[in-house]
């Protein structure tokens, strides 16, 4: 079986800083991985990388995505591949409507793929069906993309995105950080019913309690650019006793 | 065979009823500007004496004025006797003889705009053997527009049909004394539209210049003259999308509109004039003086403006409030890209009481294109309880661009309420970024983001206009980003 995404010792630095400094990660489909590590350690910056962010170099490794050479693809053709990132800090867009914009990636994806572009009415089914997953309020549907959005909105908005767009790997950045607690469980409980066979997830996270919800198979420590540590989810349960101290050492 | 007969084959084709206009007298002055040029054009014309004198009083004022230089735009000096004043008709000569001729660049935003063919030879100014206009359009227009009591016409017809309300009208928004470039179209002016609502008439279609016989020959001194009487409504429309060529290099039109009790005109512009080559050579130098005045109470009146085109822009859409209650409204959207330079705003002067001003203006500045906002709002001690609202933002993209904003804000009225916002953004490219890890191009997210950015302005114009200047900025912005 080919796995779904394969990176293999990745390196990748930003104006000429290395940030990434020897990456190795294989997700199979159907998995979930969440990766954990301190602040400015280069998660991030790992997202941003496998979705093509031109501001970011890759220096050294590769990347398949179902044996495809990812690195070679724009980053819109990442995304009509099947890579979804939600953004740890999604940006506004004034003046466009969220469902406009939403129907323009839906077709630009199904262009890309060979099917038919949906009409008005195909499209609304589409994401009044989806709404219903991630509990969306419908006044966001017609406010500009995430303009003026609450912090969790905002991260609700990019998981609604994700459950219209049906990607084959969605990496979510922090999709946990500013959703009050009942807004988690929803959040947990929409990307829950998207786990399938054929998909994978990478969660960037700082909080076991994301993935008490969504539990995952895998739980990797990234610390200065480097995983320190891979494990099971109860790995998750020893960093929230005991912290990064152990690991720092081991990065050094 | 060659592009021009085939065109007029077509035209033929297609049932094109009414003749061509042809056999115009050939006559041409030198160039150079004297009381004499005004006298031959003010004769060829057939003018009233009182129209001649009124021109010749705006030469010899034009003659005590200086070119004004406040504004942010650099070009070499106009020789204005080196201009001719006569706008004869075209010869031939110097023109191309075939679309082959013509800048392929031209060409190809024709192609993207999907202007029809015919349409392209005259736009780009190619020597075709008839002129041709939507002659059969505008006739049954006009028709309907003479049931309700409207006047709409060229400013020369106006003058022989109706004298008395272009003799009354005329000057009293813009008065020649105002500034040198309106000084001098009062001297030279050649042509342009004359409209008349008559009280409690709502025109029932959109008048765009477009159906006026002969419109393009209008020349580089155009005189708009709009009058709405009480109760009556108009929404016009100026210019077309496609990119026009002009061998005149300088215009300066003067438009004056006038809103009695209760009425309301709304005006709105695409300007896509020639920008001219990269560096801005060849490209049109605009500089234009628009003006409203809502003369009556609860009159109101709507500037709606999308600038892509000229090398250079000098214009001001302003409203004088004077009606009580009365509303001015100021919607723009400029681009500039390449060498494109313009200084471009709007003047609010709240008299009346309870008056009301909205301005919206967004710049767009790309490549090494340069923009001023300039705006006064001026509220006079008359003007008890006044309010305006400015919102004036811009977007670069790249930066060797450049946005500037020169609000002047003057109240004389301490119960005045005026908010001004201003914004200045860089087309994100995170925001280009998230367009594209979504799966929309480059291309579409820029487009995408930039309607976005333009919307309050774009749905003030009228649907199809919209839909057209939508389009208009997507290709006048292609490939300005990275
Ligand atoms: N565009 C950039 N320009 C300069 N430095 C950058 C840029 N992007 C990331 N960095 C630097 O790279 C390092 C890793 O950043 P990154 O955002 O990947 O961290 P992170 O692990 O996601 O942290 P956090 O938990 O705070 O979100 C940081 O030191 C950051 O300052
Ligand atoms: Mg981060």
């Amino acid at each position: 079986m080919t796995a779904l995404l394969e990176i293999k010792n990745l390196h990748a630095s930003v104006d000429g800083k290395e940030i990434l400094k020897g990456i190795d990660l294989t997700i199979q489909p159907g998995e979930v991985h969440a990766i954990m590590g301190p602040n400015g350690s280069g998660k991030s910056t790992l997202s941003k990388v496998l979705s093509g962010h031109e501001g970011y170099e890759v220096t050294e490794g590769e990347i398949l995505f179902r044996g495809k050479d990812l690195l070679a693809l724009s980053p819109e053709d990442r995304a009509r591949e099947g890579v979804f990132l939600g953004f740890q800090y999604p940006v506004e867009i004034p003046g466009v409507s969220n469902t406009y914009f939403l129907k323009a990636a839906v077709n630009a994806i199904r262009k890309y793929r060979g099917q038919p572009e949906l009409d008005a009415m195909e499209f609304l089914k589409l994401i009044k069906e989806r709404m219903k997953l991630v509990k969306m309020d419908e006044k966001l549907l017609n406010r500009p993309v995430n303009e003026g959005f609450s912090g969790g909105e905002k991260k609700r908005n990019e998981i609604f995105q994700m459950a219209v767009l049906e990607p084959t790997l969605a990496i979510l950045d922090e999709i946990d950080s500013g959703l009050d607690i009942d807004a988690l469980r929803i959040v947990a409980e929409g990307v829950n019913s998207l786990r399938a066979p054929d998909r994978g997830f990478l969660l960037i996270t700082h909080y076991q309690r994301l993935l008490e919800y969504i539990v995952p198979d895998y739980v990797h420590v990234l610390v200065r650019g480097k995983f320190v540590r891979s494990g099971g989810k109860e790995l998750a349960e020893e960093l929230e006793r005991s912290g990064y101290a152990l690991f720092e050492d081991a990065a050094a | 065979m060659s592009a021009s007969t085939k065109t007029i084959e077509e035209i033929t084709r297609r049932g094109y009823e009414h003749g061509f206009v042809t056999d115009i007298e050939q006559e041409t002055v030198p160039p150079g500007l004297n009381e004499d040029v005004i006298r031959f054009i003010s004769a060829k014309k057939e003018e009233p004496e009182w129209l001649l004198e009124w021109r010749l009083e705006a030469y010899r004022h034009w003659l005590t004025m200086k070119e004004p230089t406040w504004a942010a735009v650099h070009y070499p000096k106009i020789d204005f006797q080196a201009i001719s004043y006569y706008a004869a008709p075209k010869t031939d000569k110097n023109r191309p003889k075939s679309l082959d001729e013509v800048d392929p660049k031209l060409l190809e935003t024709y192609e993207k705009l999907g202007i029809p063919l015919h349409e392209r030879e005259v736009l780009a100014g190619v020597a075709v053997d008839a002129v041709f206009d939507s002659v059969s359009v505008a006739t049954s227009y006009k028709a309907k527009l003479a049931e309700k009591g409207i006047i709409f016409c060229s400013f020369s017809e106006a003058v022989r049909e109706h004298p008395e309300l272009v003799r009354k009208y005329l000057g009293t928004v813009v008065p020649y004394r105002d500034n040198f470039y309106a000084a001098l179209n009062s001297a030279v002016f050649s042509d342009g539209s004359f409209v008349y609502i008559p009280k409690g008439v709502r025109c029932p279609m959109e008048l765009s210049t477009y159906f006026r016989m002969n419109a393009r020959n209008t020349g580089q001194f155009e005189r708009t003259l709009i009058i709405c009487d009480e109760g009556g409504y108009v929404s016009y429309l100026e210019g077309c999308t496609a990119p026009q060529r002009d061998e005149n290099q300088l215009h300066a039109a003067v438009v004056e509109l006038i809103a009695h009790d209760n009425a309301e005109i709304k005006y709105s512009t695409v300007q896509n004039w020639y920008p001219g080559d990269e560096e801005g050579r060849g490209g049109i130098y605009n500089f234009v003086t628009k003006r409203g005045l809502c003369a009556g109470r609860k009159s109101k009146i709507s500037w709606t403006q999308v600038e892509t085109g000229s090398a250079i822009t000098w214009k001001y859409p302003s409203c004088i409030l004077r009606g009580d209650e009365s509303v001015g409204e100021f919607y723009s959207v400029a681009v500039t890209r390449d060498a494109q330079q313009a200084d471009t705003g709007t003047k609010m002067i709240h008299i009346g009481k309870n008056t009301r001003s909205t301005i919206v203006s967004k710049g767009i500045s790309a490549g090494r294109g340069q923009q001023t906002y300039r705006g006064l709002v001026r509220i006079l001690p008359t003007a008890d309880g006044a309010r305006n609202f400015s919102q004036c933002d811009s977007m670069l993209m790249g930066d060797k661009c450049g946005a500037h904003t020169v609000p002047y804000i003057d109240v004389q009225n301490p119960t005045a309420q005026i908010e001004h916002e201003a914004t200045t953004s860089k087309i994100g490219e995170e925001q280009i970024f998230y367009c594209k890890q979504r799966g929309i191009s480059e291309e579409d997210a820029v487009s995408l983001i930039v309607n976005g950015f333009c919307k309050d302005v774009f749905r003030t114009l009228p649907m199809e206009f919209a839909v057209e200047a939508q389009k208009l900025l997507e290709v006048t912005l292609e490939n300005s980003v990275g």
